[in-house]
């Protein structure tokens, strides 16, 4: 087992190789930090004093890849791929263009975000597969025609418009709850309550219709066929038996979105004024901020990694038929 | 004639797609699967709504350049002048007649009054809006109505009379009629929009004045544009990759795994966000190539769909791996290699037409979920354009304006009902496709 958690872990590597060249590619080469600093600074009248003085501020006047005026291992590490990037495999996230330290930031708002991040996706879960279950135990009816049907028209909704809507009707007209904000220790409560909401609802039509296929794969096995000729009542054929054994894919499809849940969504914070690392991400953006946008790339990578690694460890836990080879 | 980028491609999907359709409309094995979408009636509706968005926004990607002004403009702006000259000073309600918010007015005696002004446009052809105004919006809906329902009831005749002779059974159909009927309902509820706003802004002023109609209009061609270009960018990259990773095996599919697995484990919004940020320095610094803002609009326009398709391309490329790796395996495909047919045409002929199943059903998924991403994608300022008229652009416009008292909900209204419209059509049509064609739902409908 062991053996085969690290094979995984190596394998990331490669991957996370990919990424940081990537991205190196496309903030550095694509374009130079000369275009960066001109963007910062304003396009029009830049002296090239002020482009230099910028560059040097944040350590972009490196060569790209290789120091020749340096001697030693300097010719290496005296570069901005060194510098900025092979830092970043080291968490060693730097300081953002603005001078904030990156890796502080991440800290400490990474704990909002899973706020609101995991009672979203616990509520979610709990409420799409309850309404699967039971599409599944009323097919072919009715019920279940007019629950696709409502699945779909939900389905068709932009998030947007749960969003805006939630925050008019909830916070506005009913006033139940603030529309957005956010607080420290236990009083942020209140203000996480609408975003989990209107999480849960944007998310229904497209979970109940994914979470019904599974169910009705499993529901046409032989091994269903065959509780339900012992005698057993569709109830328990469906608790009992179905459930069951479609938890693996639904077990295995959560787990690899559990580490990106830190990432936080960035259209929720921002629209709720939360601290997270999604409106960061924003407010990064916004501002052009290329330095931020460059560790929540990384960052978001190694997430995703660890959850396929998290996933393929997990498949293993839970289905027996699994062998690590 | 001004042939802008994302206009070409546009043409050259529908060339393509007009050329697949004919090639293989004869074909016995899409028979059935054609049939069954033709039996549904929700697919048959949804598809006459299609219809009608792909019209509107190929009318809006004929663009030349307009004699007077000197700008680009489309046939569909032509066509919508009045509403697009129309303009107001700031917001006004749908069907109103006053301005928004309050001014400054000279009376006709030259005293000064704090009040709503009487629109420009909306309404101006009435002389005593509050006795005459319900009367008149329902006499001109009912009008407009009436015309645009004798006019489709003409050509519905007409079609009807060419058609019955050769497709009976077909025109006989519950879904055929239930088509027609949404032919009906579409062309004359927008012939009655289209009459009305002649004389009021159906749907409001935005902020700057503008026809809130208008705008809803010109951003279909947005939405179809990402929805369809992103497909025929990632189409190519998916399908060759996804065919050789299956049959090659070996090192080709390490390599090709490795680059979608690097693909995949970067936040999609996020690379997005770094690729547009690049484009934006880019256009930046090489401002004297992109002289029109309609040029500079549309290039960003395009790199969107491109980024889009190389972020999204990767979930059909695994799929149609997998089926790959099942197919070779098939006793016909090694039945051909024993036989010493050459790989390529294995790949061609035996191999790719087994897959197409997959493509088409993903085609037709992906759509919608492109259409919403794109409204996502404005808000956080990494889609379009801020000066192209989209559905995203539109609801970042108005969100801000739901705190106002009485709130501005006509932007977002409009939006919603377009976006809703277009979404919820093509997410049905998917649903149809996908039960028509996949074969593992062959069995029932």
């Amino acid at each position: 087992m062991i053996q085969y958690i690290i094979r995984r872990f190596l394998y990331a590597f490669p991957l996370l190789m990919g990424v940081n060249i990537l991205t190196f590619v496309l903030f550095f080469i694509v374009n130079s930090p000369d275009d960066m600093a001109r963007m910062q600074l304003g396009q029009k009248h830049v002296t090239e004093q002020a482009v230099t003085n910028w560059k040097q501020q944040r350590g972009y006047d490196l060569p790209l890849l290789w120091n020749a005026k340096a001697d030693g291992e300097e010719k290496l590490t005296q570069t901005i791929f060194y510098q900025k990037s092979v830092g970043l495999f080291l968490f060693r996230f730097g300081v953002s263009d603005s001078g904030r330290n990156i890796a502080a930031d991440i800290a400490q708002r990474m704990w909002p975000s899973l706020a609101v991040a995991l009672p979203s996706l616990i509520v979610g879960l709990l409420v799409n597969i309850s309404f699967a279950l039971m599409m599944v135990l009323f097919r072919q009816t009715y019920l279940e025609r007019s629950g696709m049907v409502l699945c779909v028209i939900l389905m068709s909704v932009s998030s947007l418009f749960y969003i805006i809507g939630g925050q008019f009707f909830i916070g506005k007209l009913l006033k139940l709850v603030p529309i957005s904000g956010y607080d420290s220790g236990l009083s942020a409560v209140k203000f996480l309550i609408l975003p989990v909401l209107i999480g849960v609802c944007s998310g229904i039509g497209s979970g109940v219709r994914w979470y019904r296929t599974l169910f009705l794969e499993e529901v046409e096995k032989d091994y269903v066929r065959t509780a339900r000729a012992k005698g057993l009542s569709e109830n328990q054929t469906l608790f009992r038996h179905v459930l069951q054994n479609a938890m693996i894919p639904i077990l295995t499809g959560v787990v690899v979105v559990l580490p990106l849940l830190f990432m936080g969504s960035l259209i929720m914070e921002s629209f709720f004024s939360i601290p997270g690392l999604g409106s960061y991400t924003i407010d990064a953006i916004n501002s052009q901020d290329f330095a931020i946008v460059r560790a929540m790339v990384f960052l978001g990578s190694v997430l995703y990694v660890i959850g396929l690694l998290l996933t393929d460890i997990s498949y293993t836990l839970v289905d027996p038929r699994v062998r690590l080879s | 004639m001004v042939i802008l980028w994302t206009d070409a491609l546009i043409f050259l999907l529908l060339g393509l797609m007009l050329v697949l359709g004919l090639y293989l409309h004869q074909k016995e094995y899409m028979k059935r699967p054609l049939q069954q979408i033709g039996r549904s009636k929700v697919a048959m509706v949804s598809l006459v709504v299609l219809f009608f968005f792909m019209l509107v926004g190929l009318l809006d990607s004929v663009h030349f350049k307009s004699a007077k002004s000197n700008d680009i403009v489309s046939l569909l702006d032509v066509w919508a002048t009045p509403l697009r000259e129309q303009g107001e000073k700031t917001y006004s309600a749908p069907f109103a007649v006053y301005l928004y918010s309050k001014e400054m007015m000279t009376q006709a005696d030259g005293t000064q009054q704090w009040g709503y002004p009487r629109l420009q446009f909306g309404g101006a052809h009435l002389t005593d809006p509050e006795a005459q105004q319900t009367s008149d919006i329902t006499e001109k809906a009912l009008y407009g109505f009436a015309q645009g329902a004798g006019l489709v009831i003409f050509f519905l005749f007409l079609l009807w009379s060419v058609l019955l002779e050769q497709h009976k059974p077909f025109m006989n159909s519950s879904s055929a009629k239930a088509a027609w009927a949404m032919v009906f309902l579409i062309v004359s509820v927008n012939y009655a929009l289209i009459y009305l706003s002649g004389y009021y802004h159906v749907f409001g002023t935005d902020k700057v004045g503008e026809d809130v109609f208008y705008q809803a209009i010109k951003s279909i061609r947005t939405g179809l544009v990402i929805g369809t270009l992103t497909t025929l960018i990632m189409l190519p990259m998916a399908i060759i990759f996804g065919i050789l990773a299956g049959f090659f095996r070996g090192w080709v599919d390490d390599v090709i795994q490795y680059v979608y697995t690097t693909l995949n484990s970067i936040p999609s919004v996020l690379l997005i966000a770094a690729s547009i940020l690049m484009v934006q320095v880019y256009m930046a610094n090489h401002e004297e190539a992109y002289t029109s803002v309609i040029v500079r609009a549309d290039m960003r326009l395009l790199f969107l769909c491109l980024i889009l398709g190389v972020t999204s391309w990767t979930g059909l490329c695994r799929l149609l791996r997998a089926e790959t790796l099942k197919l070779r395996e098939m006793e016909y495909v090694q039945a051909a290699q024993a036989l010493g047919v050459r790989r390529r045409v294995i790949l061609l002929r035996h191999i790719l037409p087994n897959v197409m199943h997959i493509v088409l059903i993903s085609v037709v998924l992906d759509f919608s979920s492109l259409v919403l991403a794109e409204a996502v994608l404005s808000y956080i300022n990494i889609g379009v354009d801020p000066t192209t008229y989209s559905w995203g652009n539109m609801i970042n416009g108005a969100r801000l304006e739901m705190a106002r008292e009485p709130i501005v909900w006509w932007s977002l209204s409009a939006a919603f009902v377009f976006m809703f419209a277009l979404v919820l059509a093509a997410n049905l049509f998917a649903d149809t496709v996908r039960d028509a064609f996949d074969p593992r739902r062959g069995g029932y409908e």
